[in-house]
């Protein structure tokens, strides 16, 4: 049992960093959304996915290598506040988007234009 | 494998300066720049990880609670062009 | 006063987690911090039984751990769409009708919408949410109905009053 305790406890900051690579590999494929998709509310989308997926796992995996639990509370915090202000900012975006008049574009136009300025 | 999640990240935030920078609308560069910040906050735990210094937290949080303020000072700001428009909540004569 | 004493004690975990120094000195600052901010809050009249749903806590645990699952399936679609070839995405903009009543639980639901990857609500008008979604066929308004009597459910406290 002890020997099973302390190769968990080998392991667990090996898994921590996985989950940290995993957390940035996801940013990386919210902003390659974010490059490719072809208009603004789409981009949307594409960015949420680095405000929920990446951030909690990358979270997950740094309260796995945290020396202390005042750290994983510090984690929890940041975690808890992105979840509570995150979405208000990106409502807040969309609104002022829709009020400003920035038309989105709907159905298959949006996927022919997102071929044509892919780069 | 830590410093690989900080290279990571940190290319996510040159491809996303990519897009603050070219961005067709004002909307698509504020989106770029709260993007951006999610990133940075991620990145400064990464980074006092790797360098064995975990009381980075303390700055990514107060980064997070500038990063959502300032999207919503620039946005309110293009809004109304000014600051000195209350964001009023409904009065409802309702006391705690 | 539930609410008073509850931003209290909120703020007063939120200090003791985030200090990590605990002597005497430090503690009595830290005290008289967290006594000012919510006497500052009560003056300002923020704090009301909206923005302190203490009551329905539990339930709100139960409504999180719910749309974690929602969110990760989500996810996975998204991320799917970002990474194809060739994008196949079928934006489209819906007007989604909620059962929800009070300030808070529009708003939960709303931000829940915003949360879940894949749709965010752009217009918030009496009680139909507009909102923008990736694919139209994940965005009919049936498959917001779940969500949304989950979350009267959840916050709805005075729904029925």
């Amino acid at each position: 049992m002890n020997e099973l305790l302390a190769i968990l406890l080998n392991v667990k900051p090996v898994i921590g960093a996985a989950l940290c690579l995993t957390g940035g590999v996801l940013a990386l494929i919210g902003t390659i959304g974010v490059l490719r998709f072809p208009d603004f509310y789409t981009r949307l989308h594409a960015a949420s996915v680095t405000d929920t997926s990446a951030l909690t796992i990358a979270l997950i995996g740094m309260a796995l290598m945290a020396p202390s639990w005042l750290i994983v509370f510090k984690l929890a915090a940041i975690w808890a506040f992105f979840f509570l202000t995150g979405p208000t900012s990106s409502h807040a975006l969309a609104n002022a988007a829709h009020t400003a008049g920035v038309e989105p574009l709907i159905g298959e136009r949006a996927r022919s234009r997102g071929r044509g300025s892919s780069s | 494998m830590i410093g690989a999640a900080a290279l990571a990240l940190v290319v996510a935030i040159v491809l996303m300066l990519v897009r603050a920078l070219s961005g067709p609308t004002l909307y698509d560069r504020v989106l770029a720049v709260n993007s951006i910040g999610t990133k940075i906050v991620l990145l400064l735990g990464v980074l006092g990880f790797l360098t064995g210094r975990p009381d980075f937290l303390d700055i990514s949080l107060l980064y997070a609670l500038i990063n959502f303020v300032a999207t919503i000072a620039v946005l309110k700001f293009f809004r109304y062009r000014s600051f000195q428009v209350p964001l009023l909540r409904r009065s409802r004569g309702r006391k705690s | 006063m539930v609410s008073f004493l509850g931003l209290v004690a909120v703020l007063g975990g939120l200090w003791l987690g985030l200090s990590g120094h605990y002597t005497p000195l430090i503690t009595w600052l830290g005290a008289l911090s967290v006594i000012l901010s919510s006497v500052l809050a009560v003056r300002l009249r923020t704090l009301d039984a909206d923005s302190a749903p203490f009551a329905a806590l539990p339930r709100i645990v139960v409504y999180w751990v719910w749309l974690m699952v929602e969110i990760i399936k989500a996810n996975w679609v998204v991320i799917k769409a970002c990474l194809r070839a060739n994008l196949d995405i079928n934006p489209a903009l819906v007007k989604v009708k909620t059962a929800c009543e009070s300030d808070l639980a529009k708003t939960t639901f709303a931000n829940s919408i915003t949360l879940t990857p894949g749709t965010v609500s752009v217009l918030l008008e009496g009680d139909k949410i507009l909102v923008h979604a990736l694919y139209e066929e994940g965005a009919q308004p049936e498959a917001f109905d779940k969500m949304d009597r989950l979350s009267k459910w959840a916050v709805d406290v005075r729904g029925a009053a």
